[in-house]
């Protein structure tokens, strides 16, 4: 019967089994979620130049990271998929340093189904298509921009009911790659990806003229000070070896570094 | 290449809540059994909230808690200095409560179910209250103890909703199996969504078979109420 309090030590010794931490600071990365497959090749080129650097990314919609970011969350850095949630967060004292662009973004359709090619745009008028998937337009850049596209095609009104939205851009791929969605707008450096190619799709650059310009913004913030790979990996985003992986994932090259 | 951190994550978060809430649910279902409280029925529903309100809404209150902006999360920020939201310690906070009618039921239905002559021939040999529920109350209900501490530890493995809100997916943070299955289904890597989901199913199959096991006449006590 005297067990009792002794299992009352053991739980109580529960909370000191966490407790190991590694020498050197880890780098947490908050990616938009058109980063995907992306930051995990520059990544990669990365630890090949700092051998020993851990870094771990979360993928997510800008607007959800910026929520978390005025939160204190713990990010080092943040990729958003525009230039706003950046700038929002620097003036919002969330950011010691410069808000640079890494890449333009493109948006395109895809689809398993049917080749988008053919028609365009007109693609979403079709009757076989049923469900198109965009990100959420409140917190998701791509999703703002599809909106945007299909307003300046006169399309919004006609297909507004077909419409459904992924919680990020990756979660609205993912809806057209299974097929659930007919066809998605989606972005480029995801239609790009190993993933995509498998799932076997067809897509067609929706032209840029028809949407902001989706220039991508990335920030250093203020969890990483002191942590020297999170700075080296800030500098290293800016580096031609970055800017061409990134390129090769369909991301346009950005405007020229503000002094 | 499988990540084995979310499954280990989920074990912590799952024994550290479990643990936390058998010290809470301990006096808290003592006293919903015997308390002759009038307004009794207010603290049971509020306890029982956890089951029937959907997890955003708890994640939403929880956030606005944790946020040093509110009185809550600008006390643990002033006195404790940490912040909750997005952390270890803030997914542990809102397990606890998401999962506390998992513990406090069970608990309660076992001291209910006691004969009350079991404590009045302790308190006749001359027990204290506190000597009454250690050596007498607590072993004759080992059985709910059990179920409450099984089901938290499952409820909370289980958990969701809440983390996706408070917790936001951080590696070795907040990224529990759950989040871990989200993520990659995302990235459309169903391999290692499909063992994460493997794990998650084969071990919570499991353990509601040792419950069921261990206590075949489930009738008197049924498992979520």
């Amino acid at each position: 019967m005297r067990k009792v309090p002794q299992i009352f030590w053991l739980l109580a010794a529960v909370p000191f089994l966490y407790s190991a931490r590694p020498q050197r600071p880890k780098v947490l990365i908050a990616a938009a979620a058109d980063l995907r497959y992306a930051m995990d090749s520059l990544v990669a080129a990365f630890d090949r130049t700092h051998p020993g650097a851990d870094i771990q990314v979360v993928y997510g919609s800008s607007g959800n990271f910026y929520e978390q970011i005025l939160s204190d969350a713990p990010f080092d850095l943040f990729f958003s998929a525009d230039m706003d949630y950046p700038q929002k967060l620097k003036a919002e004292g969330k950011v010691p340093g410069a808000v640079n662009a890494y890449g333009v973004g493109s948006l395109v359709l895809w689809s398993k189904t049917i080749d988008p090619a053919i028609q365009g745009m007109h693609t979403l008028e079709n009757n076989v298509i049923v469900k198109i998937a965009i990100a959420n337009p409140a917190h998701a850049p791509y999703g703002k921009r599809a909106v945007e596209s299909l307003e300046f095609y006169k399309l919004y009104d006609k297909v507004k009911d077909k419409l459904v939205m992924g919680e990020n851009i990756s979660q609205a791929a993912q809806f057209a790659a299974t097929g659930s969605a007919d066809i998605g707008m989606i972005a480029l450096s995801l239609a790009l990806s190993p993933a995509f190619r498998q799932a076997g799709g067809k897509y067609w650059v929706i032209p840029a003229e028809s949407h902001a310009r989706q220039d991508q913004g990335f920030v250093l913030l203020p969890h990483a000070s002191g942590n020297a790979d999170a700075q080296a990996f800030y500098e290293f985003v800016r580096t031609p070896a970055a800017l061409s992986i990134l390129n090769q994932f369909g991301f346009g090259t950005p405007s020229p570094k503000k002094p | 290449m499988i990540d084995l951190q979310p499954l280990w994550l989920t074990l912590k978060l799952a024994l550290l809540s479990s643990a936390i809430l058998l010290v809470i649910a301990i006096p808290l279902a003592y006293w919903l059994a015997y308390s002759r409280f009038r307004w009794k029925a207010i603290p049971q529903a509020l306890i029982s909230l956890p089951l029937v309100l959907p997890p955003t809404v708890l994640g939403f209150y929880l956030l606005l808690a944790f946020s040093p902006e509110n009185a809550f999360g600008h006390f643990m920020d002033r006195y404790f200095n940490t912040r909750l939201a997005f952390t270890f310690p803030g997914i542990v906070v809102a397990s606890v409560i998401y999962s506390l009618p998992f513990m406090v039921h069970p608990i309660r239905s076992g001291f209910r179910n006691l004969p009350s002559s079991l404590k009045e021939a302790a308190y006749t040999l001359g027990k204290s209250r506190f000597q009454t529920l250690v050596y007498v109350l607590l072993p004759n209900i080992r059985a709910s103890l059990l179920t409450g501490i099984v089901l938290s530890f499952a409820h909370t493995m289980g958990e969701f909703g809440v983390v996706l809100m408070v917790g936001g997916s951080i590696p070795g943070q907040t990224r529990v199996v759950s989040m871990a299955v989200y993520d990659e289904v995302q990235s459309l890597n169903y391999h290692n969504a499909n063992i994460y989901a493997g794990v998650l199913l084969v071990f919570s199959f499991c353990i509601l078979l040792t419950v069921y096991l261990i206590r075949p006449p489930f009738d008197n006590d049924n498992l979520t109420s």
